[in-house]
């Protein structure tokens, strides 16, 4: 059985075609812009002309186009269908937003022309950290993070410069409490910043110890606690005050991992938890698209405590004017050249404006609907080993208990639902279940498409207990099972010249 | 609400297969006093319509780019995006895809970011390049620490004239992670000397090029100096249009090369979302941050392709991964590299020639009161007055002059600088009124 290889004179099949690399299409002289040569002039480069040829190949716009299509069509996204990974949140990303990112008024302004040109873009993004600190009941919004593992150290910064302000006393304070469940960010954040990752196992209910949980903040030396809040196995910390309580008691704060906050938005403020920073992911709760992996945005939320530490730029009012401050006292520095991912701001407040504190009320109802209603129509084919903990909340977690003695494992099913038209959940992770399955179906789906993922899950449960080859899946994909070892042991990184005669 | 289509119908029916009573009985997890009963105070639900045009109207605030002469640099750049390229980045396959870990339906990302790694490794004359990273300044400071991992030092010497941004990016994380970073004063016509302040410490020379001043300048003395003591030399490129007509870092000797990427693609769009490029040396390639895409087969023998080494990163490592980066500027490098096909070898020659024309046509004009001996399409002007107030004041007359210095440098007594930047969307008549306004 060859996948893909019918029996056509091209060995392509309809609209399965497959394309070569841009530099294996190289057609010298063909141009895909028309820039004319520069008129004649004195050179200024100091004689650090380039020597010789870049290597890029040519190619003429048409094939050009015709090259990012063929492999957009190798692709599968939200638009395409039902993108259930779990704590990524694929939700739909509404067109309107790109349309409002791309107005010249945002996407044609300079991050350092005057201050007076840009009002409007500051103003803007006065009104997204507006919504953001009204959503989560935080005082302070530091726009500026990346992406999500960015503001974990944002936010992780800035609990380490409130423990430097508080004096030698805290020179000791390098235990950041960390769940096995957490995201792996989290502990790499904190290692990054020279903490101590200590971490903590999950009950059986899926959730922190609160009882454990004292004992080990009680041990002293304790920084600051990194915890996903609904966590990663689906499910609520409600002993989420008692763990606050006694992280401030042991004298370090609460970071929380915002990534779960679609669960909740409109719902419940992290700031009513006693949570003293949190990012937020507005590629995920605020559908910012995630683009085949970024760009994304991150912005922090901060509690009274650790406001003032937030970093710069901040922006402020003066006058009836907005401007940028870049220094200040107590701010523990700069995250990254300029002052954020603006494009993705416009985007974020495009979605929060359109679905209203209303809106955003619903989309946590109906994701956490959903995954509920995912989670009951399959537990009885998948086991869920939290199942009984209470309701799940935005994500339901399967492991592969059920699968034993049937020779498939969580991966076969993954690569068996590609078949079917679906993209795979999250699989092994977290890692505290065995082959874990996380299911995220959002709030965007229809139930239709809902009970259509049902009805093939429950399909592939029943193929794999009759034992259907389900190691060999996908056999209907652009490609079959890829050699991830080869990958590795002979590491292939760039193209170059003659590669194929080697 | 038109994005949410579970309709009233379906969630009574749902709440019955879950054995609910309501959405509400699904948040009973949630301490009760913390559960808001109402919305929060924020505006209600709005029509698309609506939502454009009151954001229209924010966007209606600031001065675009295109609507006059326009100058400004210093690590954000505008050039020309063909129309092809902001198309294709929003077929939907890609907009909404997520990163390639399920490589069977994602080859499409995969092929490209291979191209891309390819394509950066060719402009910077390095091996081997990364799948990106949020942007220069990021790029840059994830090159010192893994500086600091390779040569197990924790030093390092940055030029003065780095981007200030870019330098205090890389502050805050010596702060954090308790290395040094000695940086010396800005040098606004070039000229520093680096390699004297090597030592057996030095982990690393951070050096930019062309440097915010805009000055170049060949770094291989600089490169062996520092392969004397085990140093390694990281240069950041933060116009990366520059090495169509500049000989390439990796040809200087650069270990590592950090680079801003946004010229080529991406919109100025107020310093985000950029594209941090980061290439390096094969020998170091365990050590480097973020995601890398590699060539393999499928088990029908297909070539085809994956992200490989992943023992490297967070997901796999947790608190001893080389950095926490995860999500990275994957549609950013997207624009880029199709931006870089339309254009080829050919097309990006003729683009940073007419760059480099603009940039000497509009310095011949100023004069001596250019401070920059050699550049390419940015250089430094000395105004005989305070710049910002110039730049403020021709803001008023329809033209953005560039970005002040001391923007950038407050308080280190270069008030009257100016810079610059000339790219092929500057037109004569643009290069007319600003000579004319500076003189």
């Amino acid at each position: 059985m060859t996948g893909n290889s019918r029996d056509t004179v091209s060995g392509d099949f309809g609209l399965s075609i497959e394309e070569p690399l841009i530099f294996e299409q190289d057609s010298p002289g063909a141009l895909g812009v028309d820039w004319p040569e520069a008129e004649a002039h004195t050179n200024r480069l100091g004689g650090l002309a380039r020597s010789g040829p870049v290597g890029l190949p040519s190619l003429a716009e048409p094939t050009v186009v015709r090259h990012y299509t063929r492999l957009s069509q190798k692709n599968y996204g939200i638009d395409t269908g039902l993108f259930p990974l779990g704590s990524c949140t694929m939700k739909h990303n509404p067109r309107l937003n790109e349309r409002m990112a791309r107005l010249p008024g945002f996407a044609d302004i300079h991050p350092l022309q005057p201050e007076s040109t840009v009002q409007g873009a500051l103003a803007l993004c006065r009104e997204v950290q507006r919504w953001l600190s009204v959503l989560t009941g935080m005082p302070g919004v530091a726009l500026t993070p990346g992406a999500g593992a960015h503001g974990e150290l944002c936010g992780m910064m800035a609990i380490r410069a409130a423990l430097d302000a508080g004096g030698d006393a805290n020179a000791d304070r390098r235990r950041v409490l960390v769940p096995d469940s957490a995201h792996g960010t989290n502990p790499a954040t904190a290692a990054a910043l020279g903490f101590e990752v200590v971490s903590i196992p999950e009950d059986a209910r899926g959730r922190v110890d609160p009882e454990r949980f004292e004992a080990l903040a009680g041990e002293g030396g304790v920084a600051a606690v990194m915890l996903t809040n609904p966590n990663t196995c689906g499910v609520f910390e409600n002993d989420i005050r008692r763990i606050a309580d006694a992280v401030h008691e042991a004298g370090g704060y609460f970071y929380c991992d915002g990534a779960n906050f679609n669960a909740i938005v409109g719902r419940v403020r992290p700031g009513d938890l006693g949570v003293d920073a949190m990012h937020i992911n507005l590629h995920k709760t605020f559908s910012t698209p995630h683009g085949g992996g970024g760009p994304g945005s991150g912005p922090v939320v901060f509690s009274e405590a650790l406001a003032p530490y937030a970093p710069v730029p901040r922006i402020v009012e003066e006058a009836g004017a907005l401007r940028l401050e870049e220094a200040n006292g107590e701010a523990f520095g700069r995250m990254k050249a300029f002052h954020g991912q603006m494009g993705m701001f416009v985007r974020a407040l495009a979605y929060m404006m359109s679905h209203g504190a209303d809106g955003l009320r619903q989309v946590s109802g109906d994701a956490v609907l959903n995954a509920n209603y995912l989670l009951r129509k399959l537990e009885d084919v998948y086991s869920a080993p939290f199942a009984h903990s209470g309701p799940a909340m935005h994500e339901a977690l399967f492991d592969d208990r059920a699968l034993r003695d049937t020779g498939a494992s969580t991966l076969d099913i993954a690569k068996a639902m590609i078949d079917e038209g679906l993209h795979p959940m999250t699989v092994y992770f977290p890692l505290v279940v065995h082959g874990a399955m996380l299911v995220e179906p959002t709030e965007t789906e229809t139930r239709a498409s809902l009970d259509r993922f049902i009805a093939i899950m429950r399909g592939l449960a029943e193929r794999a207990k009759e034992g259907a080859p389900l190691a060999e899946a996908p056999f209907h994909a652009p490609r079959r099972r890829l050699d991830e070892t080869q990958a590795a042991r002979k590491p292939v990184l760039r193209w170059q010249a003659g590669e194929a005669e080697e | 609400m038109r994005y949410l289509p579970i309709t009233g119908a379906d969630r009574s029916e749902m709440l019955r297969a879950i054995g609910a009573p309501s959405v509400e009985a699904l948040f009973s997890d949630v301490p009760e006093d913390a559960l808001l009963a109402e919305p929060v105070d924020l505006p209600r639900h709005a029509g698309e319509f609506e939502v454009e045009q009151r954001l229209s109207r924010l966007a209606a605030r600031n001065r675009a780019a295109g609507a006059g002469p326009f100058f400004c640099g210093a690590g954000s750049y505008r050039h020309h995006i063909p129309a092809s390229v902001d198309y294709l980045i929003q077929r939907g396959e890609f907009l909404t895809s997520y990163t390639p870990y399920q490589p069977e339906i994602a080859q499409g990302t995969l092929q490209y970011l291979f191209e891309f790694q390819s394509q950066v490794c060719l402009l910077t004359g390095m091996e081997v390049a990364n799948a990106s990273m949020y942007d220069g300044a990021t790029a840059a400071a994830e090159a010192v620490m893994m500086a600091n991992r390779v040569t197990r030092r924790g030093k390092a010497v940055v030029s003065g004239n780095l981007h200030p941004h870019y330098r205090d990016t890389a502050a805050t994380l010596a702060r954090f992670q308790g290395f040094t970073l000695e940086a010396g004063p800005p040098a606004p016509a070039g000229g520093e000397d680096l390699a004297s302040r090597i030592d057996g410490d030095t982990s690393c020379v951070v050096v930019q090029y062309p440097d915010l001043f805009g000055n170049i300048r060949d770094f291989s003395e600089l490169a062996e100096a520092a392969h004397a003591k085990g140093a390694l030399l990281v240069v950041v490129v933060t116009e990366i249009v520059a090495l169509g007509a500049l000989r390439p870092p990796g040809e200087m000797g650069a270990d590592i090369v950090a680079a801003e990427g946004q010229s080529i693609g991406n919109a100025m769009s107020f310093g985000g979302p950029h594209l941090g490029l980061f290439a390096a040396r094969t020998r170091h390639m365990r050590q480097m941050p973020g995601r890398l895409c590699g060539e393999t087969v499928d088990a029908d023998g297909r070539r085809g392709y994956v992200l490989t080494l992943a023992t490297r990163e967070q997901h796999i490592r947790r608190e001893r991964a080389t950095s926490n980066i995860c999500t990275n500027s994957g549609l950013c490098s997207l624009a880029f590299t199709i931006h870089l096909t339309l254009l080829g070898e050919t097309g990006l020659r003729r683009l940073a020639a007419l760059n480099h024309a603009g940039a000497v046509s509009l310095a011949d004009r100023l004069g001596a009161r250019v401070v920059t001996p050699h550049f390419f399409n940015e250089f430094t002007v000395s105004l005989d007055g305070d710049a910002a107030e110039a730049v403020e004041r021709l803001a008023g007359e329809g033209i953005i002059a560039g970005v002040p210095v001391s923007r950038l440098h407050p308080g280190a007594g270069l008030d009257d600088l100016l810079l610059v930047a000339v790219t092929e969307t500057v037109g004569a008549d643009d290069i007319d009124a600003l000579a004319e306004a500076l003189s």
